[in-house]
């Protein structure tokens, strides 16, 4: 919902732009009452829908034929590791009969790539991906219409194989793409759009592909946004607060000046120092004496939780089915617990970094950022430029995860670009990065939940706090349930001491954990074993068919829990995809440390594309997430973000990680998200196999070696 | 204060005239234009910078220019013979052992490090000797078997 209400904040501070319509912000809005979207699903149509308002008709936005027979795809999303790059040229392929190798992708920049919302939700495939489609369909009837008139061949004669039209009864009857667009322009178009193939024509889509940028990105020749070089261009380095909360009282740069080439600039709160050599700049930027002054909130490490529950916004009943008193009276055991979750950061390897350079009127950013469209008119409105006056090329982006959607960066480049008529790299350093980096907030989940003597789950009354409710669906069969959510998605204003954001799968793997352990807390206590408890409750087909087949790839042996053995199971549910996880765990009882051996993951997510790049990002999840569920805990204080390198935060190495065995189920229905589904299970797996082998459980994430000391005492 | 340091980098003997407290994954990236080393970090805790010098792998943003001089250094950029990828890239490749890829130069150069310093790496050892090279998209178990594919094919061919 997060991605929703940021398009709605663009849309309001962008009323006046010509081509965004107040009326479809307030049509979109349903009369503005946003409250009463309330899953993720919603946000995701929503989101699909403001899509579809900004993309253009015109097919020529999305693709262009050139006279080699190369086919270039245009699109607002960016390639930041998850492999759209590979996918969506396979769609295009397809759809407009080309081999795959031809196609050639462009991406992200504002002048050449039609509108984008911006990449993220696991919405390229599902929610963009139709529109291509559609637009390789027209395009490659208007060319069957052409090459009907070349050939002299009635059209239902003609076929097309890889670029080539060609007469089915006489194949020496032939024309090319090529020579029938000569890299001009398609000028005509349907009035009655052809269908886009059914899945038994795919050819390219549902074939493994391996990525189609890694050459480049094995030899170094892949180019991220530190890479652009440009004559005269200095390297800025930025006066940063202490702290949040911190307001720049006064600040002398006399010191900092004598640094010999260097350049200062104040420009409000806006001070660098900038030199051709990032060295020097960063000296002058030691030399920086300021005075900052700020009121911190009363909030840390030490008391997260309890500030947030005191501090807990209104909240949002946007569930109620049946009567919680009566599945109360029909309880045979009642479970009240409380799930916590600390701030985790992105982490990219590449930090925010941007480029911009201001030639002949127009401020031109390479920026590492998921949001170029959202960039420029933010860097259009800071600069007081006209949008057609600023252009972001998104180059490579080395990791995203969300962390990316913000693009502070691209605006301080901008900004120093236009003050000192040079290019400017603004490139942060890892302290920076942990700094402004919009973290996964601390979040609470707060179940209450019964079970009948037959197993049965009777009521569900589920709170969730400061994590939104993606992923907070209920999964299972419950007659009596009522979910409240308080605050709005994953932002927090005023309440959390610095930005929070949206992080892969963001609500999800929060509310997961919380439903997901909470689940086998009842199974425990009823004494079924966790697969068949979840079973016994599950009506949903896709929910049964993915746990049904993990449970098989991990020849899973029935046992009440703990069964000693170290073996936990979750479901989920994220961005239309199905996943169910079973992990295996070995944990050292003397340090605390969990060693996660071996995790099974199966996924339904309707048509896949790519099976190999969707396997690749089940992987990726897979060890992505051990990283949240084990270790991952930022130290802060009030604003003051104590944690800035690696050395203190730690993210997943290769002594974590686990075997891996992935299954995609196949379906015949349209494609769904694949870059974050695989991720939300993670806490609650191997929370859950940590029980069942030590009989210890755990509220909180990150499970730190600590914190599981502490649970191993309660055993 | 400037002075003249030579070295090899990527098979060519060069000079340069700098200050040899610079760091060398500044010098690389600014001087030499080798963008192909990454900074992550900028204290050797990520890997993404590693190079190799005479042979062993190191982190460039914690070297200085002057330990280099006298040295052979290669970048990711001097990996390749032409056109033929070094085994290690050929078998990230064929592993499809990246996503984003901003690790990938400091994973190869890390590896071919320890390819070099033992030709016959266990799983174990590959694990431990990768440790220190971290990765966020979660490639780990495709870039092991691209380093074991592309240590054994080494070894078969020598």
């Amino acid at each position: 919902m997060d991605e929703f209400n940021d398009y709605k904040d663009y849309l309001k501070s962008h009323s006046s732009f010509p081509g965004i319509k107040r009326r479809d912000f307030f049509r979109l809005m349903g009369g503005g009452i946003y409250i009463f979207f309330r899953a993720g699903s919603a946000m995701e149509i929503m989101a699909a829908e403001a899509d579809q308002n900004r993309l253009p008709n015109d097919l020529n936005a999305f693709l262009q034929i050139h006279e080699d027979g190369t086919v270039t795809c245009f699109t607002g999303k960016i390639e930041m590791g998850q492999g759209v790059v590979t996918g969506l040229a396979q769609m295009l392929a397809d759809e407009l009969d080309v081999a795959f190798e031809k196609v050639q992708m462009v991406m992200g920049d504002t002048d050449l790539c039609p509108w984008d919302m911006g990449t993220f939700g696991s919405l390229s495939t599902r929610a963009f991906g139709p529109y291509l489609r559609a637009a390789a369909a027209e395009a490659r009837m208007v060319l069957l219409i052409l090459a009907s008139e070349v050939l002299g061949v009635p059209l239902e004669d003609l076929d097309v194989k890889e670029g080539v039209v060609f007469n089915k009864n006489d194949k020496k009857k032939k024309v090319t793409y090529a020579q029938l667009t000569e890299g001009k322009k398609i000028e005509r178009f349907l009035s009655e759009k052809p269908e886009v193939k059914d899945y038994s024509e795919f050819r390219i889509m549902g074939q493994p592909k391996f990525r189609v940028d890694s050459v480049e990105k094995v030899t170094g020749k892949a180019k991220y946004s530190g890479d652009i070089r440009l004559p005269g261009m200095v390297y800025a380095r930025i006066l940063r607060p202490p702290s949040h909360a911190s307001k720049l009282v006064s600040v002398d740069t006399s010191e900092a000046e004598k640094v010999e080439g260097i350049q200062i600039v104040k420009d409000d709160d806006l001070v660098a120092a900038l030199h051709e050599d990032p060295e020097m700049a960063d000296k002058a930027r030691r030399l920086f004496k300021a005075e900052f002054a700020g009121d911190e909130k009363p909030v840390s490490n030490e008391n997260v939780f309890a500030y947030l529950s005191e501090n807990a916004p209104e909240g949002n009943t946007n569930i109620n089915e049946g009567d919680l008193e009566t599945g109360k009276k029909s309880s045979e055991d009642i479970f009240e617990n409380e799930f916590y979750d600390g701030y985790v950061a992105h982490l990219p390897m590449e930090p925010h970094t941007a480029m911009a350079f201001l030639e002949d009127g127009k401020m031109t950013v390479w920026a590492g950022t998921q949001t170029p469209f959202s960039a420029k008119s933010n860097i259009a409105r800071v600069l007081g430029f006209e949008e057609e006056n600023v252009r972001v090329k998104p180059p490579y982006l080395g990791g995203g995860f969300g962390g990316k959607s913000a693009h502070q960066q691209a605006v301080e480049a901008a900004r120093l670009a236009k003050i000192t008529g040079k290019p400017v790299m603004v490139d942060w350093n890892r302290q920076e990065e942990f700094f402004f980096d919009e973290f996964r907030p601390a979040a609470i989940v707060k179940i209450d939940s019964g079970v009948d003597d037959k197993g049965k789950i009777v009521f569900w009354d589920y709170h969730v706090y400061y994590a939104g409710d993606r992923g907070a669906e209920t999964m299972y069969n419950v007659p009596h349930q009522k979910r409240t959510v308080y605050g709005r998605g994953w932002r927090a204003p005023g309440i959390h001491p610095f930005p929070t954001g949206a992080w892969r799968g963001p609500g999800n793997s929060t509310n997961t954990f919380a439903r997901e352990v909470q689940i086998d807390i009842m199974a425990a206590k009823a004494g079924i074993d966790p697969v068949e408890f979840r079973l016994k409750n599950l009506t949903d087909q896709r929910a049964i068919d993915v746990l049904t087949e993990v449970a098989k790839m991990a020849d899973w042996k029935p046992a009440k829990s703990p069964s000693k053995r170290g073996y936990g199971v979750a479901i989920g549910s994220d961005a239309g995809t199905y996943v169910a996880h079973i992990a295996k765990v070995d944990v050292d009882t003397k340090t605390g440390e969990v060693k996660v051996l071996k995790v099974w993951c199966a996924q339904e997510m309707g048509f896949c594309v790519n099976p190999q790049g969707a396997t690749i990002q089940m992987e990726g999840c897979i060890n992505m997430g051990l990283g949240y569920a084990l270790k991952e805990v930022v130290e802060f204080e009030g604003g003051q973000v104590k944690t800035s390198n690696f050395d203190t935060y730690e993210i997943p190495r290769f002594s974590w990680i686990p075997e891996i065995e992935t299954k995609i189920l196949d379906r015949n229905a349209p494609p769904q998200g694949g870059g974050e589904p695989a991720i939300v299970c993670m806490g609650a797996v191997i929370n859950n196999a940590i029980y069942d082998l030590t009989g210890a459980r755990l509220f909180e994430m990150a499970m730190t070696p600590q914190r599981i000391l502490e649970a191993l005492k309660n055993v | 204060m400037a002075e003249t340091i030579e070295f090899r980098l990527n098979g060519k003997n060069i000079a340069v005239e700098l200050d040899a407290s610079k760091t060398l994954l500044w010098v690389l990236r600014t001087h030499f234009n080798l963008t192909g080393t990454k900074y992550g970090c900028g204290e050797g805790y990520c890997g993404a910078c590693t190079v190799l010098i005479d042979g062993s792998a190191v982190r460039s943003c914690i070297t200085s220019l002057g330990e280099v001089a006298g040295k052979s250094v290669v970048t990711i950029e001097g990996l390749a013979d032409g056109d033929k990828l070094h085994p290690v890239q050929q078998a990230f490749v064929d592993n499809d052992a990246l996503q984003c890829g901003y690790c990938t130069p400091g994973m190869i150069m890390n590896a071919v490090g320890l390819i070099n310093d033992n030709p016959n790496p266990t799983h174990e050892d590959i694990i431990w000797g990768m440790e220190n090279n971290l990765c966020r998209c979660g490639a780990h178990n495709r870039i092991i078997e691209a380093i074991e594919t592309a240590a054994a094919g080494m070894r078969n061919k020598k």
